[in-house]
């Protein structure tokens, strides 16, 4: 499990993992604080369902997706975490329309 | 080396026919050229598709309809022959119409057609908006659809499954496949039969079949045809994977079996050019926005483009030499669509050694301008 070098202190801010509630500091991304999870997994793959979890971490592998607030397949390596956040790993295909 | 027909190109016309060669026990060999060919074989929407097709021309609407007719056993065939499923659908077709007046047009096209054809009864359908919501259940349709039309025999596979199915098939079939070797002469060899170079190569046949896509028309030229083809340039999007939601095709829109949805296609003609625009990006997103809006928030992985291989009237050359008896052109638009008939009809004819009369109108001699006197 990866961990940051110093704890965030002053300024640090919550946001939601599939109903956890995870620390945060501004500035950094979703993928970066889905690493630091008990299970740092960001979804599963839409053919054969298996794990994956953020690799490339800038933006071109495609592994980091996950639902951010309400929307699917979000490259959470991309994107910036902020208060309040709620962020779903995306299991499988992702549904269109209602 | 020797073979009785050598193809020359083995896109999904080349291939077809190379195939269907070899499941008739004609010692084959198909020849293919450089990766940076341009190749609409590996670039196209996969649709296998009659509705509105052959408008003033019946034949080739006849074509097409037989083709479709082949495809279910052409495809579970080509399964056998390949261990490769080419996730071909016959799920029906739609063309959406986004106005009254589209709906017209489409409504009355297909009644042309069909009075082109004569006799046969009509197998398609218009379909009103609310008919189209009961067919297509799980699919929201933007405010400007106001219906379409319906093919139940249309459908769709999966184009690069059908090419490397095509080639996995003559190879298990007896027949040889050559890639990377661009032909650049084709002659008589004195003796009825002919010489094809290839790199430092020579290799002799009874019969040569010239279907290299953009590539035929210089070597057409070898062997005394005059084929006049120019390149489309077609664009495609493909979104992410989505949960299945739309199991019947439309024109321009489509779900794989895989999830992606592929939206397509722009028409324009830049000539010997492939790259991707940003108007042509925004362009299809904005038309398959239109049909269904549900598809605003998805991710779109990749865009391509491919060049077309038409012809003046856009239909087909199938041609025998003249002057050179035994060789012979295969060039068209639809190739996929063709593969069945291509596979079936097109090879039985070449290992006869002669185009049925059914083929006598995709001659390109129906291009020759008579002389002004
Ligand atoms: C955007 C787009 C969408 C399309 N959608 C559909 C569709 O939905 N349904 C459908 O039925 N059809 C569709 N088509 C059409 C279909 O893709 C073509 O009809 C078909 O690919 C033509 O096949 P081909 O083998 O003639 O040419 P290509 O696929 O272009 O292949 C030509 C081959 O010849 C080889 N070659 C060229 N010169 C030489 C040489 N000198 N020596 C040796 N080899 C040579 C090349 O390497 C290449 O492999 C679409 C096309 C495009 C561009
Ligand atoms: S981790 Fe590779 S794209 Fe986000």
């Amino acid at each position: 499990m990866f961990r940051k070098l110093h704890e965030p202190e002053a300024g640090a801010l919550t946001i939601d993992i599939d109903g956890v509630p995870a620390m945060a500091e501004p500035g950094e991304s979703v993928a970066a604080v889905l690493l630091r999870q008990a299970e740092p997994w960001s979804r599963l793959t839409p053919v054969s369902q298996s794990k994956r979890a953020p690799y490339c971490m800038m933006g071109v592998c495609f592994d980091c997706l996950a639902d951010v607030d309400g929307i699917a397949s979000v490259q959470t390596c991309l994107r910036p975490v902020c208060d309040g956040m709620r962020v779903a790993r995306q299991i499988g295909k992702r549904t269109i329309g209602s | 080396m020797r073979a009785d027909v050598v193809v020359i190109g083995a896109g999904v016309v080349g291939a077809a026919i190379a195939y269907g060669l070899a499941t008739r026990n004609v010692r084959v060999l198909a020849i293919d050229g450089g990766d940076r060919d341009f190749r609409a074989a590996n670039a196209n929407f996969g649709l296998v598709w009659q509705q509105g097709k052959g408008l003033d021309m019946p034949a080739y609407q006849q074509l097409t309809r037989g083709s479709v007719e082949l495809w279910p056993n052409f495809s579970a065939e080509l399964a056998d022959a390949s261990a490769i499923d080419v996730h071909y659908d016959r799920s029906g077709g739609l063309s959406i119409c986004l106005s009254e007046a589209e709906f017209e047009t489409q409504r009355t096209t297909l009644l042309r057609l069909h009075n082109q054809l004569g006799g046969a009864e009509a197998d398609w359908e218009m379909l009103d908006r609310s008919a189209l919501v009961r067919l297509l259940p799980t699919v929201e349709f933007g405010p400007d659809v106001v219906g379409a039309s319906y093919g139940p025999d249309d459908g769709q596979t999966n184009p690069l499954r059908l090419l490397s199915a095509l080639h996995a098939g003559l190879l298990r079939r007896g027949g040889a496949l050559r890639g990377g070797s661009t032909v650049h002469a084709v002659h008589s060899d004195g003796s009825g039969g002919f010489t094809i170079e290839f790199g430092s190569e020579r290799v002799s046949a009874a019969r040569v079949v010239i279907a290299a896509g953009l590539g035929s028309k210089a070597l057409a030229a070898q062997v005394g045809l005059d084929i006049p083809i120019r390149p489309q340039r077609g664009q495609i999007l493909v979104t992410e994977r989505l949960a299945p939601f739309l199991p019947i095709p439309m024109q321009g829109l489509r779900q794989t079996r895989e999830g992606t949805v592929m939206i397509g296609s722009t028409r324009d003609d830049p000539g010997f050019d492939n790259s991707t625009t940003v108007e042509a990006g925004a362009w299809l997103s904005a038309r398959a926005l239109r049909r269904v809006p549900a598809l605003r928030d998805t991710m779109l992985v990749r865009q391509w483009a491919g060049l077309r291989v038409l012809t003046p009237d856009e239909y087909p050359i199938y041609a025998e030499s003249q002057s050179h008896p035994g060789a012979f052109v295969a060039v068209c638009h639809s190739g996929v669509t063709l593969a069945a008939a291509h596979a079936a009809l097109l090879a039985e004819a070449i290992a006869a050694g002669r185009l049925p009369p059914s083929l006598d109108a995709f001659h390109q001699r129906r291009f020759d301008v008579p002389q002004a006197a």
